[in-house]
Order: structure tokens, then C-alpha cells, then sequence
């Protein structure tokens, strides 16, 4: 769903507590980011996932206050913040490097927050601790940042951005700095933390696995606008168009002309497939319209028989497969020349006869296992 | 890879450095000369020395130029990382080229100009305000600090380029004003910075001849302007006695901040 | 005085923080500079300012006077063109010295380890800090015809009667160079540590040999660094006093001495002012080519930083 339609199906959703609309920023004459809308609920963590330059940092800059919105609004629990310098919002950051002060112990650092509120001491003594209890960080408060691991400064990181009980905690690329042994298990550690908080978060991250890990929803942004929001269940299985279904995942893409158009199903006539497909859901394009379609590789079944049926299937030959530990990925040559790409766990490939490179073999899907993309 | 060619290297660094310390060795040297004839060797001996200690006019010049000196550091360092701080931080602006060409003039102008320039000014400023009633201590300051200004700017504005935006940006976030910023954070990280920047004042000070003598009055004579006087007529030991003073305890100054500085370094790694 | 933190903060005060250090600059360095201007069109007269004014109210009308004298004289007289010209033929041999013994130095201080290049960079900045008024004095006492390196080289026996060298143009170049070196070799160090050694890998990596690549890749990247250190040698060489009054002969035609015995022998302010005007002019161009490459290192390094 484009993130206006979102908008307005939301517009009076009670939870709401983020809101920007219509940002805008320029620089000289480069649009970083064009009129993006945007709602996140009380508590949630949402993320906006995309690849570099397409205007994420730009946009979480702007919520913390760094750069100044060229044109828009952003509202937090009900206030307007968009001209509100930073050290006035109630909106605190977790910086990609972390910047913590060097010259501070880890106690200092997260007390600093707290002294600039002018919190007496005996206060900050208190919720240095429980913050830094929280990120089980306490035994190391009188160290200083250089002294400590990557793992451990982001600890020290978070509990600095959490102690202030901001309205809004933003995460910019929270797990780039580590390694990616360690980087799921921190993801989901992260996300505790933050649930049992109870803060409502919004992070920047290029990589889809961490979006998917930790969000509640999320965005795919490209080129500075937003060009899908949802939950990410929704978002990989219901991708509303080529970029975002290749962008998170992968994804066999298929072009076809619609056939038949019934309100609950559609069957689409590809010139890369001999049979039609039939997909399970209606669709807002008129019958003759041509459209693409995405089939995850996992939804591929792999076989040595001809399946049943009229639609779904198609014959081809193996022409690769690579072992991915899990699973194995085969790249089947379709007899129209269009190449697919399968995905078959090891479990299915341990009990059934694997096929192997040059041999013949079908692949078929269910009618729900292919989505039509809107562009 | 290939590295750099070992004898071209040897021969390179090796004359280089011997055409930089051959005078000052022999500055040195000869300032145990007992001969007054500074280049003949006539044994060693520590008279000239002793004759530094009675020689009350070089003492009270060198205690006025170390007090100019010192004053000099003190406001060129608040000044010039002021303007260093502006070039490094904050983005174009109006009139920035003509910012950095003012800022680096400076450096570059020869002191003679430097010197002729102010010195009109003051006698102007006398003709018409009344003041400064004379020239003197305070009319070499303003002409130090203008030098030493540009240089201090040079190094702060070098340092603060390469300090982490984030940490600035990180302390805005957490609630403190810019002002707080720079004083909690900014100023302490820049530290070494600013010792190096107030020692690089302080000796461009002490060493200046030419603005010293345009802008200087009646019984403001600093130490470089008795030297010169003193050698315009020949070779002098006790200059090479205060020379060996002066080399010896910069020498050491220099190396020790060094040492505390690539340990610190070292340290943070 | 707020100092802002970034550049998009108060902008009402934007100007106020920006503002002190350029209007000490404005007031100590332009106005003089201004002053110096105006005098120069001044006429010597007896009396406190010891200069006509430039602009006076006679008879109900202001009258402006430009008096010429001085920039005639400048012009006509063979001395001062020969000075003008000396000077800069000075500073100009003194900073390819500059360049040739420094480059060099520069470049293997640069490529030596980090714990060997400490101490080499500080066996370069360390005569920098010592008195330069000192260690010209040194100069003097080696290059005098009883000096130093005379005694040595009879000694020797390489020659039988002293080099003159003292007091004559060879001294001043060698006290120049002396002087300016670090000057030199400091920026241009700068430069080269900064460069990106795999850019030499890659070159190497693509058949070309030692030198190839240091003329095709290392020069013309250390350029800055160059144009840097050479602007800060011979910029300053063309008004030197010191090192010509020291080390030169009666001779030794140099700018700075000019000016500083127009002011001090002759006291002659207008002329002073007059000398002072032209050398600036004469040196706007490698001073606009210094703040050019400033302004042009700072967008680079900004640029890079972005």
C-alpha cells in the first residue's frame, strides 16, 4: 500500500504518536527526501529500510533535529517539534559510531543527559544505574569508552539515549559496527530491551534482515519517498512492486497479460512460462493489462514429475545449484529461456532423490504463492 | 611493494638534517669557548654565562619579552580558535573566502608590512582618539597577536576537521546548548590542540624582531631587539651563551610534550 | 558571545558568532592596510602626523590630494625597480631550494613508520621552535671569513685563502633556505601522509614502475602540498629584513631593508607607505594563488568529510 493511502486509512488511529507529513529537505539542488508521510504508533519500533543515498539518514536526522525540514511537519505526542532545535526535543539518538565522549567515564557519559536537565544528583546517580543495569553494563561504569568492545560501548550507547526516558528513541544503523556473529543475537536482544521499556523507536538500517528482526512495521524507502509500509510479513509476502519485492528477499520476476479477471482470482498468460498462472487474489488492473508478478524462490517446488493441473507448473532444466547449508538454491532453465531460481530445503533434499545439474525436472506453485505487483 | 630507495632515503634525510643542526650545534659549542673570539677555540669555560647573569639589560628585556610572550599566547589562542572553530564548523557562509584570505594573510605577508601598517595606525589613532598615548608593551601585543592569531587558527581549524561531528551532535541530543557543547566537549577534545597552538604563539613572540621594533616605545625593548642590535656589530658569546640556554630549554619542552603526546596517543589505540 | 555548534543553529546570531575574530582582523589588519594606502598618496611635511592629509575643507569645497611623489620615484628610479626585482628573484631561488631539498625530505619522512616518522617530523619542527634570530647568528659565525667553515676547509687544505661568502648574496640564500625550510617541508608532509598508498599499489599492480609512479600519481597529488609550502616560502622571502641585514652585503638589494630604512633611517612615511603599496601589489598574485589553494583544500576536505 503507498504510505498516503496508509495515512488516511490511519488518520484517526488513536495510538498514533509519531507523525510527519509532507517532508521535504533540499540540499542545493538535490531533493534528499520528497514529501514523505509517515505514522508510527505509541511504542512501536518501526524501521525504514533501504540502501544508501536513499534519504533514511536524512529523514532521522531531520526527527532528531539535526537538518532543518525544508518544508513539512513532524508531530510527536501531539507537539510540533519541526523547528524545535535538538537539545529541546524530547528525542534522543543511538549514533551509528556510538559518540561516546572519550574523555568520560561510562557513569559520566550516561549521566550527562541528565545533567543538562538539571536532575539532582542523588536522581542521577539512581537512573544511571537502572539504565545501565538494563544493559547489564553496570560493573563498568567507571571505564572509559575506549577501554570497552564494540558490543559493549553500544550497550553503553543505548543505556545513554534510553536514561532520559525519551518520548522517541531513533537507531541509526544500530548494528553496522558489529560483527555478524554476534549481530542477530543483539538484534533480538535490542528489541527486548526496547520492548520491556517500552519506548517507541524508529531506526534506519540498510539491511533487510535487521528491519525484519526488530520492527514492528517498516518502510522501503529509495530515492527519498517512501515506496511501501507495513509489517514485514506483509511487505515480503504482498510487495507492492518489482523494487521492493527484489529489494527485501529474492524473487523470481514473471510478465504476463491478464486473462481472466474474477474479483477473487486472476489468471495471467506469460510468455515465459507454457501455462498460465492463477493467482489467488483479485486485482485492481483491468483484464488484457499486462502486469509482473513475483514468486519467491521458496515457494518453487521442485520435482521430477509432472505436476497436476492446468496452471502453476513449468518444465525446465537445472543448469546450477549451490549448496547454501540450509538449503540448496537451484537455477532452473525453463524451456522459454526464462531462468527461475528455487529454493529447497536440505530436510526435502535428504529425503527425496535431489536432482541434480543438467537433469530435467518441474517446478510448480500454489495459486496464493504468487503476487501481482502494482509497478 | 617497493619502498622508498634506502640510500636516496639515507642521503636525502641525512644531508637535510645536518644543514638544519650543523649552526645550532655550533652555537652551542662555541659558547663554552673561552676566547671572545666566538669562532678560535681557546679553551673551555663557562665565563660567558656567568657575565648572562649581570647583563641587566638582556635580563629585562627577556623579562618583558616573556611577559608579551605570555599575554601574547593567552589572547592569540582565544582569538585565533575562535576563527579556527568558525572555518571548521560552521558552513559556507557569506564573505567566507574573504574570512580565510584575511585569516591566512597573516601567515603569509612579510612583517615588515605587517609592522609599517599598525605602527601608522597607532600614531593615527594617538592624532586623533589620544591613545595609545605611547608605543610600547601593549602596542606589541596587538601586532603579536595579530601574527600569532593566524597560526593558531591554522592548527585548531586542522583539528577540529578531523574530530567526530557525532560527539557534537550526540551531546546536542542528550540536551546541552551549542555553548555547552563547546565548552564540555569541544574545548576538552581539542586540548592538546590548544596547548600546541598557545607554545606556537608563545614562541613566535619571543622570536619577533621586526613588528617588535616597528611597535615598540621608549624602555620597551624586548629581548630579540638587544640581540639584534647587539649582532648587527659582530659575534657575541653571550648571545651564544643565551642562545645555548634558550635552545636547551626549548629542546626540552618540545621533546617532552612530544613524548606525552605519542604516549597518549599510543594509549588510546 | 554564543558559538554556534552547526551551521543550520540561530542564525540571528549566526553573524554574532561568526563575527569577533574578523573584526579584530578587520581593525588590525585591513584599516592599517587602508591607512598605509591612503598615506602613500600623502606628501612629507614637518610636524606630528608627519604627512599632508589627503582630504581637506578649504574655501568651501573639499579638496583631494594625491601626491605621486612616491610612486613616481618607485617607477623611475633604477634602484627601487632593481630592488623590486631582486627581491623576488631571491625568493623565487630560495623556494626552489626549497622544494629541492624538501621534497625529498618531506617524502621519506612521510613514507617511514609511524614511530620513525615521529622522530624525524620532530627533528623538523624542532629548529622551527629555537629563536630564528639565534640561528641566523650561528650562520654568521660559520660563513664570516674567519668563520667556521673557512677555518675547517683550510685546515683541510681544500683551499688556501678564505671564501667570501659572508656578506654577500650566496649567504643570504643559504640563510633564507635555512630559515624557510621547515616552512616547506611541514605543509607538503602534511599532504603526502594523507595520500593513499594503495593508489601507488594499484600502479604497481598495473606494470608501472617506481619512478613512473611517483611522477604520474605522487607528484601530481602532493600538488597542494606543494603550492602550499612554496607560498609560505616565498611569499614571506620577498619582504625579508632580517636574514638580508644579518647575512648580505651593502649590496644585497632586498625589499624589506628598503622599507625599513625608508621608515627608520629616512623617516620618510610616505614613501615608506608608497614601497609597502607596490610590494603588496606585487604580491597579490601568489597571495591569491595561497588562498586560492586554502579555500580549494578546505572544500576537499570537507567534501571528503560529507
Amino acid at each position: 500500500m503507498s504510505d498516503s493511502r496508509y495515512a488516511a486509512q490511519h488518520a484517526a488511529d488513536p495510538d498514533e504518536f509519531v507523525r510527519v507529513s509532507d517532508l521535504v529537505k533540499i540540499f542545493g539542488d538535490v531533493v534528499a527526501v520528497k514529501s514523505v508521510n509517515l505514522a508510527v504508533r505509541r511504542n512501536e519500533i518501526f524501521a525504514l529500510l533501504g540502501s544508501s543515498g536513499c534519504g533514511k539518514s536524512t529523514l532521522l536526522r531531520m526527527l532528531a533535529g539535526f537538518e532543518e525540514a525544508t518544508s513539512g511537519q513532524i508531530m510527536l505526542d501531539g507537539e510540533d517539534i519541526t523547528a524545535v532545535p535538538p537539545y529541546r526535543r524530547p528525542v534522543n539518538m543511538m549514533f551509528q559510531s556510538y559518540a561516546l565522549f572519550p574523555h568520560m567515564t561510562v557513569e559520566a557519559n550516561v549521566a550527562f543527559g541528565l545533567k543538562q536537565e538539571g536532575v539532582d544528583r542523588a536522581e542521577i546517580h539512581d537512573r544511571v544505574f537502572e539504565a545501565l543495569d538494563l544493559v547489564q553494563m553496570a560493573g563498568y561504569s567507571r571505564r572509559k569508552p575506549h577501554q570497552l568492545s564494540g558490543g559493549q560501548q553500544q550497550r553503553v550507547a543505548l543505556a545513554r539515549s534510553l536514561v532520559k526516558r525519551p518520548k522517541l528513541l531513533l537507531l541509526d544503523e544500530p548494528m553496522s559496527a558489529l560483527d555478524k556473529q554476534i549481530r542477530q543475537k543483539t538484534q533480538i536482544e535490542l528489541a527486548k530491551i526496547l520492548e520491556q521499556v517500552g519506548v517507541t523507536c524508529i531506526m534506519v538500517t540498510h539491511d533487510q534482515e535487521e528491519a525484519m528482526t526488530m520492527a514492528h512495521r517498516l518502510a522501503v524507502m529509495t530515492e527519498g519517498q517512501i515506496v511501501q509500509c507495513g509489517t514485514p510479513q506483509d511487505v515480503y509476502a504482498f510487495p507492492n512492486s518489482r523494487f521492493v519485492a527484489g529489494f527485501i528477499g529474492s524473487t523470481n520476476l514473471l510478465t504476463g497479460t491478464i486473462v481472466v479477471d474474477e474479483p477473487d482470482h486472476v489468471a495471467i498468460e506469460c510468455a515465459e512460462l507454457t501455462r498460465p498462472l492463477y493467482v489467488s487474489h483479485g486485482v485492481s488492473e483491468p483484464l488484457g493489462m499486462e502486469v509482473h508478478v513475483s514468486i519467491r524462490p521458496e515457494r518453487l517446488v521442485v520435482s521430477r514429475t509432472q505436476p497436476q493441473g492446468e496452471y502453476n507448473w513449468a518444465h525446465g532444466m537445472v543448469s546450477h545449484m549451490a549448496w547454501m547449508g540450509s538449503y540448496a538454491l537451484y537455477q532452473v532453465r525453463l524451456d522459454s529461456g526464462k531462468v527461475v531460481e528455487a529454493s529447497v530445503p536440505s530436510l526435502q533434499l535428504a529425503q527425496s532423490d535431489a536432482p541434480g545439474i543438467d537433469e530435467e525436472i518441474f517446478v510448480s506453485w500454489d495459486a496464493d504463492s504468487a503476487t501481482v505487483l502494482a509497478s | 611493494m617497493k619502498g622508498p630507495n634506502n640510500t636516496g632515503r639515507s642521503l636525502a634525510l641525512g644531508l637535510g638534517y645536518f644543514f638544519l643542526y650543523a649552526p645550532i650545534i655550533s652555537l652551542m659549542v662555541f659558547s663554552f669557548n673561552d676566547s671572545p673570539l666566538v669562532t678560535s677555540w681557546s679553551g673551555f669555560s663557562l665565563r660567558w654565562y656567568g657575565s648572562l647573569l649581570n647583563d641587566d639589560a638582556l635580563l629585562s628585556a627577556a623579562w618583558l619579552s616573556f611577559k608579551i610572550a605570555a599575554l601574547t599566547a593567552t589572547a592569540a589562542v582565544v582569538i585565533g580558535t575562535w576563527a579556527g572553530y568558525v572555518l571548521g564548523r560552521m558552513g559556507r557562509f557569506r564573505g567566507f573566502a574573504l574570512y580565510v584570505g584575511m585569516l591566512s594573510a597573516p601567515l603569509v605577508i612579510p612583517e615588515v608590512v605587517l609592522g609599517i601598517s599598525l605602527l601608522l595606525m597607532f600614531v593615527e589613532m594617538r592624532g586623533t582618539l589620544g591613545w595609545p598615548a605611547e608605543n610600547g608593551t601593549f602596542t606589541i601585543w596587538v601586532g603579536h597577536v595579530t601574527l600569532c592569531m593566524a597560526f593558531v587558527a591554522v592548527v585548531i581549524q586542522a583539528r577540529i576537521r578531523d574530530l567526530d561531528r557525532s560527539l557534537e551532535e550526540a551531546a546536542l541530543d542528550l540536551g546541552a546548548t551549542p555553548l555547552t557543547v563547546f565548552f564540555r566537549i569541544t574545548l576538552p577534545l581539542i586540548a592538546p590542540a590548544l596547548v600546541s597552538a598557545w607554545l606556537l604563539s608563545f614562541t613566535l613572540s619571543l622570536d619577533d624582531v621586526v613588528l617588535a621594533s616597528f611597535l615598540s616605545g621608549p624602555g620597551s625593548t624586548t629581548l630579540p631587539m638587544e640581540v639584534f642590535s647587539r649582532v648587527r656589530l659582530g659575534l657575541k658569546p653571550e648571545v651564544n651563551a643565551l642562545a645555548t640556554l634558550f635552545i636547551l630549554a626549548v629542546g626540552t619542552c618540545v621533546v617532552l610534550v612530544n613524548r606525552l603526546q605519542w604516549r597518549k596517543e599510543s594509549e588510546s589505540k | 558571545m554564543k558559538p554556534p555548534a552547526l551551521r543550520d543553529w540561530m542564525p540571528s546570531n549566526r553573524t554574532l558568532a561568526v563575527a569577533p575574530p574578523f573584526l579584530w582582523l578587520a581593525l588590525f589588519l585591513l584599516v592599517p592596510f587602508l591607512l598605509v594606502l591612503k598615506i602613500s598618496f600623502a606628501e612629507l611635511q614637518f610636524g606630528i602626523p608627519p604627512y599632508t592629509a589627503l582630504a581637506e575643507f578649504k574655501d568651501e569645497a573639499i579638496q583631494l590630494s594625491l601626491h605621486l611623489r612616491g610612486y613616481i620615484l618607485l617607477f623611475t628610479d633604477s634602484l627601487y625597480l632593481a630592488t623590486y626585482l631582486n627581491s623576488l628573484k631571491m625568493a623565487a631561488i630560495t623556494t626552489v631550494c626549497c622544494v629541492l631539498i624538501g621534497y625529498p625530505m618531506a617524502y621519506y619522512i612521510a613514507r617511514s613508520s609511524p614511530a620513525v616518522r615521529n622522530v624525524l617530523l620532530l627533528g623538523v619542527i624542532l629548529p622551527f621552535w629555537t629563536s630564528l634570530l639565534l640561528r641566523v647568528y650561528a650562520w654568521v659565525g660559520i660563513l664570516r671569513n674567519d668563520g667556521l667553515l673557512n677555518k675547517l676547509l683550510m685546515s683541510l687544505g681544500i683551499i688556501s685563502s678564505p671564501l667570501e661568502i659572508y656578506r654577500t648574496d650566496l649567504a643570504v640564500y643559504i640563510g633564507l633556505v635555512y630559515a624557510y625550510l621547515p616552512f616547506f617541508i611541514l605543509p607538503l608532509y602534511a599532504n603526502l601522509v594523507k595520500m593513499d598508498l594503495r593508489l601507488l599499489e594499484a600502479a604497481y599492480d598495473l606494470g608501472a614502475r617506481p619512478w613512473q609512479a611517483f611522477w604520474r600519481i605522487t607528484v601530481p597529488l602532493s600538488r597542494p602540498g606543494v603550492i602550499a609550502g612554496a607560498m609560505l616560502v616565498f611569499i614571506p622571502s620577498v619582504g625579508e629584513y632580517v636574514i638580508p641585514e644579518m647575512l648580505g652585503g651593502a649590496d644585497t638589494l632586498m625589499m624589506g631593508r628598503v622599507m625599513w630604512n625608508e621608515f627608520f633611517n629616512n623617516a620618510d612615511w610616505p614613501m615608506a607607505s608608497a614601497v609597502t603599496c607596490v610590494m603588496v601589489l606585487l604580491l597579490l598574485v601568489p597571495l591569491a594563488l595561497f588562498q586560492y589553494n586554502q579555500v580549494r583544500q578546505e572544500e576537499a576536505a570537507r567534501g571528503a568529510r560529507a
